[in-house]
């Protein structure tokens, strides 16, 4: 024992040596590069979020500015209506191109020429066109008058006003050739070609040209495949976790379906796409791209998640509530919708939310069914092809034209405000009814 | 720093100190848990906190090797000397404090590690050893010391949380051995253990306390008696008496000690 | 349109069936309400499930089978030559008529016997509509005289109510597994076609995946799987060596060093960044981090093509950090505290503790939450649909383009194929896999944890 107090002794004198001090001071060095990994980690998150956010923002605010021609429009008898006829049928025949071309002309005579006049057309867009046409036959009393219009511009005019497409470049790598450039220079100077706030991108429906395509489509396509997942998935989700959490018998089925939506919750979306392809598509024969078919297969997605919300708000109610109102004669069934639901109702509601928020943010599943379709009209029931805005957002991700970029990302922002606006509703949500007993 | 501390004695020539701690007021948020405590603890000899549950002697025990610093809301104010050294000033480290001031837990909490990397542990992180034989050699003692080694020596590859209750809290005094504290400090030890375990760790106590000073929380009254040689109560955040630990048992001056000892409240 | 009418019929009648099922069994009691044996809303409730369901029932069979078989009926008009056609080019005839019914442009001006058949299309539909309307109303209105006949004083109306209504329960608590069987169902079914036309082991072993040149007749050839497998894979590596280090450390630092403030801060980034679209991971892919990979990939010497792996596990990595350090997090979190007290009491450093007490003890976890990443990494579509491309190369560069099982799956199918082309059969082949892969990592991982969590318990 002597010794082993001895070598006691030495050791303790150890915990005030230099060498332990210098040692403690490696052993601090480290403490703190382990912190600043963890720091460096969370940050490294940040950033990205910020340079995402950031790309998305910088590249899609442009879309809400959009440029015009303000010119002078002389709606020729002659173009319009050759025969003079003011029927609807007529006027719906028109030569609204050679307004348009004359109009431009008048800006800039020096494009007179066949070549020029081609040139000179493809800054304005198609739509500028059609906008004339629905003007004329909106109000036939226009023809032969003149009038100030604002005629939109093309996606290349657009993109050039922008920035987006380099006036260094040499002629034949930007879209534009130097004379239109030397138009558009020259229309700008003039105050002819402008750039204007504009919600279009909001408003119109789908097209193939950049300038003229809107999400309002795929706006209410989202909405419409949403109602039908929540029409589906709440009631289900919740009268399944009602079954289980409160009604169940502890046994291996009700293990069996545990275990089931463990499971499901994590199957990939895309498999859920093939579900629909090969039972609702090919077996059941439901319409193809249509919300109703998305919503379905989003429902079933959801379902998982709105399940396990939905029991976690159930378990968190105190059996005391239960015993309480099981004690005064009330039937288990009555205990529930009576006492159990309402009090579990806001934790169900945020699990609703954020599963319904996952649900809107979804693709993969959605190509599968169909609803990449083409669709440019809005769509008017559950059944009529549709689109929705995830999937917009990555066709139009996928056109070569410059234009697209801005209208993705100004569609990304959409969405994600939405994301947002949800997220938000259920954080809310959550911190004012979390109650604890 | 040193700090004198003779006016804080009641005189100079009693036994030696080891810890001393003055006007220890120690806070739980806005809660207080702790109320003006101040007592000696000498070197060499067991000294045990008694008192009803609740009344801070865990608080206490943690103040003393600054486990208190790992709670947020914990906040303490007083002073408390470790060899007349401020173990609260600036300019001490925990990591070094805690070397010198062990502590063994309430429940039995191995490392989910092997037996030997168990005790290994900590003199490798201190750098008192690497592996090798220098190593080997401290795990035995620290296991022989803690009267383990017997049992376990054909097993150290085995993991810590497959041994008992009783074999698990004395690996725990081994770890905490392993690395050469000056003052162990121990919270309840045996309050999860069974008496025959309990008889071996009183045993091993005693045992320990040539070497070192040991300062032990427990509920129980008769271990109080067997194993210290001086006893504290506590009653609700005071320190209610100090004394030679047979003068507490035979003659408590304060009649809340007396109520508890007998068995009255508690 | 005419099922929305329906609905609202049927609805309508269900609310009817309450209010007269309510009045009835308050004219039976007669004012001695006490003596029903149940109160009057649930003879109501009673009255509306008779009204209701049945007609819902109705409606849902109905409408599963209406499209096709007036699909057929008005084949079944079209001039005899065309009947004659092989299966395949008639699913494309059936196609064309359901687009020219529904007005969906179909590019070319179709063919009067075309025409002529969407047109008895479109007027079959509005006449099984009107049919099934008259049918659900007739049924509800049965369905409410029926059951208002029942009500009596002593009618349990509360028990039968509460009857219907738990076996609604269990029958929604089956929709989850009906899900789970429909899913293998149609996975393995159509999968065995393909198998049955291109061997298993083809598939599984093949290194050449070009099913384009199934048409040009070698089928068994061009499906071999392991390019998109060892895209895949090249892919889900890259991103979990950004997002388990960044992942785990995010919640190590967030569950053991931050203070509330910092919490408060880094909490809501990894939220965020969680519930952030793949979509736009993918544009954001695209845009950005593909040209990043190709000038970086360019500089080290590399030919690096528009798109590429490293550009896609990058992002998917990001995506991946808060679904790590989520799992992790708890994980860590379970960690006893007394672990940590005991590490401490030995005069250990907060990362010594972690580093050698937390995380071996939380590696089992870890583990589980990490195999429940790469299942999530697996199953990703659009972020490598974007980023990294169709062709399938047999490489292990992450700087060249690649392409994966989920992108092959998306990219084939667009809801309007043939069922017997091998081309759309092979995704059922992969869809299989996937599922199959994902399934057993789901579940080693979950009972990994659980029991993981049980030893702490
Ligand atoms: N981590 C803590 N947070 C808040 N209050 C605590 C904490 N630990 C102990 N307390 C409070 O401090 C008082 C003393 O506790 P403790 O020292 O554990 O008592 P004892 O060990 O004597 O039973 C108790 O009232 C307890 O509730
Ligand atoms: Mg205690």
């Amino acid at each position: 024992m002597t010794d082993m107090t001895g070598e006691t002794i030495l050791k303790r004198s150890t915990y005030r040596s230099g060498a332990f001090e210098a040692r403690l001071r490696r052993r601090y060095r480290a403490e703190r590069w382990f912190q600043r990994a963890g720091i460096g980690a969370i940050v490294f998150a940040g950033l990205m979020l910020v340079f995402l956010l950031g790309t998305i923002t910088l590249n899609g605010f442009t879309a809400f500015w959009q440029s015009h021609f303000q010119v002078e429009v002389y709606f020729d008898p002659a173009a319009i209506t050759p025969s003079g006829s003011l029927e609807q049928s007529a006027l719906s025949a028109g030569d609204y191109q050679a307004l348009v071309r004359a109009a431009l002309l008048k800006q800039i005579p020096a494009a007179s020429s066949r070549d020029g006049k081609r040139a000179l057309m493809e800054l304005v867009s198609s739509a500028a066109t059609y906008s004339l046409r629905d003007m004329v036959m909106a109000e036939p009393a226009l023809v032969g008058t003149s009038r100030p219009v604002s005629l939109l511009a093309s996606d290349n005019t657009d993109q050039f006003l922008k920035g987006h497409i380099a006036r260094t470049a040499r002629e034949g790598e930007r879209t534009l050739t130097d004379r239109q450039v030397g138009w558009i220079d020259e229309l700008t100077a003039k105050g002819v070609l402008t750039r204007n706030f504009s919600l279009d991108v909001l408003t119109r429906a789908n097209s193939r040209q950049p300038e003229q395509a809107g999400m309002w489509g795929a706006l209410i396509g989202s909405l419409l495949t949403m109602l039908v997942t929540l029409a589906l998935a709440v009631p289900v989700g919740v009268a399944t976790a009602v079954y289980l959490e409160e009604f169940a018998p502890k046994n291996r089925w009700t293990d069996l379906i545990e275990v089931n939506i463990n499971n499901l919750a994590a199957v990939p979306s895309i498999v859920f796409g093939l579900l629909g392809l090969a039972m609702f598509l090919n077996f059941f024969g439901m319409p193809r791209s249509s919300a109703l078919i998305g919503g379905v297969v989003l429902a079933l997605m959801t379902l998982p998640t709105i399940i396990i919300a939905a029991r976690a708000a159930l378990k968190s109610v105190p059996p005391s509530i239960r015993e309480a109102a099981l004690g005064i004669g009330a039937s288990p069934l009555q205990v529930v919708i009576h006492h159990v639901l309402p009090l579990a109702a806001p934790g169900i509601l945020t699990g609703t939310i954020l599963g319904l928020a996952r649900a809107l943010g979804e693709t993969a599943p959605l190509l599968l069914i169909g609803m990449v379709a083409f669709v440019v009209d809005v769509p008017g029931s559950l059944s009529a092809p549709s689109t929705v805005l995830p999937v917009q957002i990555f066709m139009w991700s996928d056109a070569p034209e410059r234009g697209w970029i801005e209208r993705t990302s100004a569609a990304i922002m959409l969405l994600l405000g939405f994301l947002i606006v949800m997220n938000t509703v259920a954080v809310f949500l959550r911190k004012k009814f979390e109650r604890r007993w | 720093m040193r700090i004198d501390h003779s006016d804080w004695l009641p005189g100079g020539n009693g036994p030696p100190v080891k810890i001393t701690a003055r006007a220890v007021n120690v806070y739980y948020g806005a809660k207080q848990a702790l109320n003006d405590i101040g007592l000696d603890i000498e070197s060499n000899r067991v000294t045990a906190l008694i008192g009803p549950s609740g009344c801070g002697k865990s608080t206490f025990l943690r103040c003393l090797n600054r486990m208190n610093d790992t709670i947020d809301i914990c906040r303490i104010e007083g002073r408390i000397a470790l060899d007349g050294e401020d173990i609260y000033d600036k300019v001490i480290d925990t990591v070094q404090l805690r070397a010198r001031v062990g502590m063994v837990f309430q429940k039995p909490n191995p490392f989910p590690k092997s037996i030997f990397d168990n005790i290994a542990y900590g003199p490798r992180i201190h750098g008192l050893a690497q592996r090798g034989p220098e190593m080997d050699e401290i795990v035995q003692s620290s296991l022989e010391r803690a009267g383990l080694w017997n049992e376990v020596k054909d097993r150290l590859k085995e993991p810590g949380t497959g041994l008992s209750g009783g074999q698990q809290q004395r690996l725990c005094i081994a770890r905490a051995i392993a690395v050469s504290p000056e003052v162990i400090l121990m919270d309840e030890p045996c309050s999860a253990l069974d008496p025959i375990a309990t008889a071996h760790i009183e045993e091993l106590i005693d045992e320990l306390r040539e070497n070192y000073t040991i300062v032990i929380v427990t509920h129980n009254m008769q271990q109080a008696a067997r194993v210290s040689q001086k006893t504290a109560f506590f009653h609700l955040g005071n320190m209610v008496e100090y004394n030679d630990t047979e003068e507490i048992f035979t003659n408590p001056r304060d009649e809340r000690t007396q109520g508890y000892i007998t068995g009255r409240f508690g | 349109m005419q099922s929305t009418i329906l609905i609202a019929v049927i609805m309508g009648l269900t609310l009817v069936g309450y209010l007269l099922g309510r009045s009835r069994a308050v004219a039976v009691a007669g004012g001695r309400l006490s003596h029903l044996h149940s109160i009057p809303s649930y003879h109501g409730f009673f009255v509306a499930i008779w009204a209701g369901l049945p007609a819902f029932l109705l409606l849902a069979v109905w409408s599963c089978f209406q499209d096709q078989l007036i699909a057929s009926l008005a084949m079944a008009g079209l001039p005899d030559t065309v009947r004659q056609a092989d299966a395949q080019s008639l699913t494309l005839i059936k196609t064309n008529i359901l687009n020219i019914a529904h007005g969906i442009a179909t590019g070319s001006e179709p063919e009067p016997s075309l025409r002529e058949a969407a047109a008895t299309y479109n007027q079959l539909q509005s006449l099984a509509g009107f049919c099934l309307l008259a049918l659900g109303s007739a049924l509800a209105l049965a369905g409410i005289v029926h059951a208002r006949r029942q009500i009596s004083m002593d009618m349990r109306a509360r028990n039968r109510v509460e009857r219907m209504l738990s076996i609604g329960l269990v029958l929604c608590s089956l929709v989850a597994i009906l899900t789970t069987v429909g899913i293998v169902l149609s996975l393995l079914f159509e999968a065995i076609q393909f198998f049955s036309r291109v061997p298993i082991t083809d598939f599984l072993f093949g290194l050449h995946w070009n099913p384009q040149a199934a048409f040009s007749g070698d089928a068994a050839g061009s499906f071999g799987a392991v390019p998109l497998f060892t895209g895949t894979l090249l892919i889900t590596v890259i991103a979990m060596l950004v997002a388990v280090p960044i992942g785990l450390m995010a919640a190590i630092y967030m569950s053991e060093y931050a203070t509330p403030g910092a919490r408060a801060v880094a909490k809501p980034v990894l939220e965020i960044l969680a519930g952030i679209p793949t979509v736009v991971y993918g544009f954001f892919a695209a845009l950005t981090m593909a040209p990043a990979m190709q000038v970086l990939g360019s500089g080290l010497g590399f030919d690096v093509s528009s798109q590429s792996a490293m550009a896609a596990g990058l992002v998917m990595g990001i995506m991946i950090i808060p679904f790590v350090s989520s799992l992790s997090d708890d994980v860590i979190n379970a960690v006893p505290q007394a672990l940590r007290d005991g590490s401490y009491g030995l005069g250990a450093t907060k990362s010594e503790t972690i580093r050698e007490i937390v995380l071996p003890a939380a590696l089992p976890g870890i583990v589980g939450a990490v195999m429940l990443a790469i299942s999530r990494a697996i199953g990703e579509t659009m972020i490598v649909a974007m980023a990294a491309g169709l062709s399938a190369n047999l490489t292990a560069n992450p700087f060249a383009a690649v392409t994966t099982v989920t992108v092959q799956i998306a990219s084939t199918i667009r809801g309007d194929q043939e069922f017997d082309s091998p081309k759309t059969l092979s995704v059922f082949g992969l869809g299989l896999v996937l599922f199959v892969v994902t399934l057993i990592l789901n579940v080693v991982a979950l009972r990994v944890v659980q029991k993981y969590r049980e030893k702490y318990d």
